[in-house]
């Protein structure tokens, strides 16, 4: 496909990650949402893939809107049973019967549920995909707790193992700018193979670039890859329908 | 040398009446130490089974899959090993909701499903290791992937204790653990180093800002360098008290680690800090023997002799006897032992009065009144 010889393709291993923990982080002066829309679109390209979808940040009208400009159709592909979106912009895990462990245990199963589902249907998903927008806000449901959150975080990834199902997150990095520890952050960067950074320029604002993207394949054991390359830093511009990367004075 | 070092003495166990000894594996996020300790460990583990002494290991994992360590080894060691799985359902999410087939996992690989309870982890460690005691392998080591997990569950102090129960019973001859040292606080590191014999922790090759911050594009070179070596310092606590300090570096190649010794520190810091120059500032052996052979213009060479001090009220006659003393005019001299000394240049000091000491450190200027 046309789309996955760009610089991100490159550096992700020129195919969609499988079994592998992604983990994209912005802030506020550049966003990375734009990745997970990428993301999200070349893995419902794919021939029999699945999407387990958790939207904490968004309704579903807003990615559908964005994803229709990168002509990918999420009513689609929600009706044709490839997407699973869930939609939880009020989420909190304490509730009057449970405590936030158990709210968390239930979303999880909820999600390895329908990712089994994918997997033993006849025309069974050779490709499943979790991803979550954002953990900032799952931390807000969970009422604070990061340790819950890296339970429920922990879990999700065990699926990444048992169902070779990829685990794609977006994370605000300066949420935890102020701390003088941010162990969620750490622990988001020990668990992930592959980090997606989203900055500004080091020269401030650009009206023809929108920002730097450094791209980190730490890689299994096992990997063969011959390049033996593990870093990208390249720059971006979004567009309306689409993204554009280049090295830094190679723009067309 | 550091690695055979430390998986002989996990090999050997302890001496009877002694705890078992413990390495402490430190990594950091320090890109990319947290994979390359990960590499290690499972090169330790790999060592220690391949050493055909009738070693077993239980393995406790919280990072990764039992399979995927399974995957790793030779099917000849999967009967010297026994997984502790705290890795698929840590808090039993999954059985509370979906029990699963009792034939479900493979017969060396144990469900952990209470991580809160730390008493029964203990005895599911234990009660592992007994079985491979009834098999006869009378060495068992446990290894731990990593405590930073175990830290989530429990708090320090019940951690810690666990290590020093598996170190002191007679079932466990050796035990080895992992941890990332920006998860915890510094106390939380040094606990764990004082329960163990032998620290290894990994640093980078090239030390750099804060690469979150820092200009990316420029420092990639770095960082890829990184990513493919790195510094294994080793801290090695003897029975006697004395520590042994080890450097050697890390190599990562294609899932392979290797180790290799590095110059020593000394020579590398006395090598950056001769300034590299056109000039030739060395001295040939010649030149310090002729160097040390220059008789100073001070009135003693401090060689341990009598210092013989012209005084100024000797008599000519008095100094023309003493074979050591002054010349004629009056003058002072100092001593020449050498009498290739008495063709070179001299040095005539005339003291203002008897009162100046020799070698005073007094200005003669000072009187003067500028």
């Amino acid at each position: 496909m046309a789309e996955l010889c760009d610089l991100l393709a490159e550096a992700m291993g020129h195919s969609l990650p499988v079994g592998k923990v992604v983990l994209i982080g912005d802030c506020v002066e550049t966003s990375g949402a734009f990745v997970l829309h990428l993301l999200l679109k070349r893995c419902l390209s794919l021939d029999s893939s699945f999407v387990v979808f958790v939207a904490l940040s968004h309704p579903f009208s807003h990615y559908d809107r964005i994803l229709r400009k990168m002509g990918c159709n999420l009513s689609a592909q929600k009706k044709n049973g490839n997407l699973h979106f869930l939609e939880l912009l009020d989420f909190s895990a304490r509730s009057k019967e449970n405590s936030v462990d158990d709210g968390f245990c239930k979303l999880y199963n909820e999600i390895r549920k329908s990712v089994e589902a994918a997997r033993s249907k006849d025309t069974k998903a050779s490709c499943v995909y979790i991803m979550i927008d954002d953990i900032s806000l799952l931390e807000i449901a969970a009422d604070g707790s990061e340790n819950d959150v890296l339970n429920f975080l922990h879990y999700c990834s065990t699926l990444t193992s048992e169902t070779d199902c990829s685990l794609i997150i977006l994370n605000h990095e300066d949420v935890y700018s102020s701390e003088d520890a941010p162990r969620l952050l750490a622990h988001l960067q020990h668990l992930s193979d592959i980090e997606i950074r989203a900055a500004p320029l080091n020269t401030g604002l650009a009206a023809d670039v929108h920002g730097q993207l450094t791209v980190i394949n730490k890689g299994l054991l096992n990997d063969d890859r011959r390049s033996g390359r593990r870093i990208w830093n390249f720059q971006f511009k979004v567009k309306e329908n689409s993204v554009e990367f280049f090295y830094p004075g190679s723009q067309h | 040398m550091a690695e055979g070092l430390i998986v002989r003495s996990l090999r050997d166990g302890s001496l009877p009446g002694e705890h078992a000894p413990a390495l402490c594996l430190e990594d950091s996020l320090t890109p990319p130490l947290a994979s390359h300790s990960h590499a290690v460990f499972r090169h330790l583990l790999t060592s220690l089974l391949s050493t055909g002494t009738g070693t077993a290991v239980v393995l406790v994992a919280f990072h990764r899959s039992p399979s995927f360590y399974l995957s790793l080894l030779s099917p000849t060691f999967h009967n010297s090993i026994r997984l502790l799985d705290c890795y698929s359902d840590p808090l039993a999410w999954k059985s509370n909701h979906h029990p699963p087939p009792s034939s479900h996992s493979p017969q060396n690989i144990t469900l952990l499903t209470n991580l809160n309870h730390l008493p029964h982890f203990l005895s599911s460690i234990l009660h592992l290791a007994k079985d491979f005691g009834a098999q006869g392998h009378d060495r068992v080591t446990v290894a731990i992937d990593s405590v930073t997990h175990m830290l989530r569950h429990a708090p320090l102090p019940s951690v810690l204790q666990l290590l020093t129960n598996l170190r002191c019973h007679e079932k466990i001859s050796s035990l080895f653990w992992l941890i990332h040292t920006d998860l915890h606080e510094p106390k939380v590191i040094s606990s764990f180093e004082y329960i163990s014999t032998m620290i290894a922790s990994l640093q980078p090759i090239v030390q750099l800002p804060d690469y979150a911050n820092a200009n990316i594009s420029a420092s990639i070179t770095s960082l890829e360098e990184n990513y493919s070596k790195a510094k294994f310092n080793v801290r090695l606590k003897r029975r006697n008290g004395r520590v042994k300090l080890l450097c050697e570096e890390l190599l990562i190649e294609q899932g392979s680690v290797k180790f290799s010794s590095v110059p020593s520190v000394s020579s590398v810091v006395a090598q950056n800090l001769i300034p590299k120059v056109q000039f030739n500032i060395q001295l040939s052996d010649k030149e310090r023997m002729d160097r040390a052979n220059v008789v100073l213009p001070f009135e003693h060479q401090g060689n341990g002799q009598n210092i013989e001090i012209y005084d100024g009220r000797r008599s000519l006659s008095e100094s023309q006897k003493d074979p050591s003393s002054i010349k004629i005019g009056g003058l002072s001299e100092q001593k020449r032992s050498n009498n290739n000394k008495s063709e070179k240049g001299e040095i005539h000091y005339i003291r203002d009065s008897d009162d100046e000491q020799p070698d005073s450190d007094e200005d003669p200027d000072d009187d003067l009144d500028i």
